[in-house]
């Protein structure tokens, strides 16, 4: 099989050469692509900082294989916001002071639009806390992410959770 | 990562066509494999992809009221699927409380069966490690202990099986469904993950070549569904494996116990079907002196592997804890945090 895929990435097809089988979907994002939001952390799918949205879900890069997404609609962190408006995850992230180094976040971000997007846990602190429990902060912002998790969920009604992404 | 081929196969038969060549593995959602191969602890030279298979995604409602899971079912379907919740409630709480979301939605009902032992000398490649190379001794032995086995353990491996979703399908006799070059087999899944014996390398019944398409459950094991949990000890509130875990599904006559069905996990290197426990509670009323007796008949021929006494104890008393909650009847929905053994028990002071 050519190691060569077409990919849907925020909206816009793109068509990579992988050149080797072993790409991750994370390495395709940020060494094909130079789409350098989604981060790098433990890389054994255990700290959530390559967290995407793949055809709908969110799932760890790290570990998926970039050839075997042939075809995938992907969403990263660069593909949330319209224009300069803010996703309303990403304006509770600033709101609620949900970070402070920044490195999870992206991870933890798209997560959130994951989480929301399932519609399992509503508002709900403790369902919160456990669906987003992929996903690492060092800096220990757990207060602040809740929160604006909360607050994302209630700004995004029912209705429209399905098109959060 | 070693190099590999990959191969994205259309139909079973190419599939297993595919991995007919020395040094094949299936790959489904590599949650596990992916991870192995980084570290160079699995080395196949080629990945036969399983992802793209049509007719393995399906989650069945058979005739005779059973069900049948595909083996590319993600474990996040199943565990909100409402009718599979329903009826099989202790299954699904047990998938919730394992990995992560992220995990969970792409991690697939046939990869959790095969995921390896989380056993950190067999991750570790400069320890020495049965598994990895047999014969090369097992450095766990004198390690750390902690997620080392009780039970079926052997000189040889003291490894434990890490799945929470097996656990509760091995009470309910859960059968699994296995293609292979010489065509399909059904297997209970309690015959399906080997004790370590002299030949820790060998994990699983499947014979070279052979995959995993589906896994069934018989009308019985929805008999079980108003009082079946499944409690998780671990280090971590969430995302952990188990130290210790148990499934309880009881069967109500009356005030009386008719049928209980019982497994642990984290204590040996497959699920553990707690027979002998089974046997103790039929056609007993549920109380506290019951339960303790049922799990000393779970844990009578339990011996540590090195320090790590103390999951005797745990594994006694996650299964009294789980057969109280099971006793006291299934939550709907689900409690917040799956599987966790510091909810309240009815009737008991709360104390965490």
């Amino acid at each position: 099989m050519t190691p060569t895929i077409t990919l849907t990435v925020n909206g816009e097809a793109r068509t990579v050469a992988l050149g080797d089988p072993r790409v991750t979907l994370l390495d395709l994002l940020r060494e094909h692509l130079d789409l350098t939001g989604t981060k790098k952390g433990c890389d054994r799918g255990q700290c959530g900082a390559c967290t995407v949205m793949v055809d709908g879900r969110r799932i760890n890069s790290c570990l998926a294989l970039a050839i075997a997404h042939d075809g995938a609609e992907v969403l990263t962190i660069e593909g949330l916001a319209r224009g300069a408006e803010l996703h309303p995850v990403q304006a509770a992230f600033i709101a609620h002071d949900g970070f402070q180094c920044g490195f999870c976040t992206p991870g933890q971000i798209m997560s959130a639009v994951g989480l929301i997007a399932e519609g399992q846990a509503g508002e709900d602190a403790e369902r919160i806390r456990e669906g987003m429990s992929g996903n690492l902060c060092r800096c220990g912002a757990y207060a602040g992410i809740v929160e604006a998790v909360q607050d994302a969920a209630r700004s995004i009604d029912n209705a429209n959770r399905k098109h959060v992404a | 990562m070693k190099p590999f081929d990959y191969v994205r196969p259309a139909t079973l038969a190419e599939a297993v066509a595919a991995a007919a060549v020395p040094g094949a593995a299936y790959l489904a959602a590599g949650t596990n494999l992916i991870d192995l191969m980084k570290d160079r602890i699995a080395t196949p030279s080629r990945l036969v992809d399983l992802t793209r298979l049509p007719g393995l995604d399906q989650i069945e409602d058979l005739p005779d009221g059973g069900v049948r899971i595909g083996a590319l079912v993600r474990n996040a379907d199943l565990a909100q699927d409402p009718g599979f919740v329903r009826r099989f409630p202790a299954v699904a709480e047990a998938l919730l409380s394992g990995a992560s979301a992220q995990l969970r939605n792409v991690a697939t009902v046939g990869g959790n069966l095969m995921q390896r032992t989380r056993c950190a000398y067999f991750y570790d490649p400069a320890s020495a490690c049965n598994k990895r190379t047999p014969g090369a001794g097992c450095d766990a032995q004198d390690g750390e202990s902690r997620l080392g086995a009780v039970l079926g353990w052997s000189e040889h491996c003291i490894a434990t099986h890490p799945s929470d979703f097996c656990v509760p399908l091995v009470a309910l006799d859960a059968v699994v469904e296995i293609e292979g070059p010489a065509g399909r087999r059904a297997l209970p899944l309690d015959q399906f993950h080997l004790l370590p014996g002299t030949t820790p390398e060998r994990e699983t019944a499947l014979a070279p070549g052979e995959l995993i398409v589906a896994v069934r459950l018989a009308p019985e094991a929805a008999g079980f569904a108003d009082h079946a949990r499944y409690l998780k000890l671990r280090e971590r509130t969430s995302y952990a494996f188990a130290l210790v875990s148990a499934a309880a599904a009881l069967r109500f006559d009356g005030e009386r116990i008719a049928e209980a069905r019982l497994a642990l996990g984290g204590v040996a290197l497959k699920p553990w079907r707690a027979r002998e426990a089974e046997a103790v509670l039929a056609g007993e009323a549920p109380s506290p002196a019951l339960f303790a007796r049922a799990a000393e008949a779970a844990l009578a021929t339990a011996r540590p592997s090195g320090d790590n006494a103390v999951k005797i104890e745990l594994a006694r008393r996650i299964l009294m804890r789980t057969l109280t909650l099971a006793a006291a009847g299934t939550p709907v929905p689900l409690p917040a945090l799956p599987g966790s053994p510091f909810a309240a028990v009815p009737g008991a002071a709360r104390h965490v």
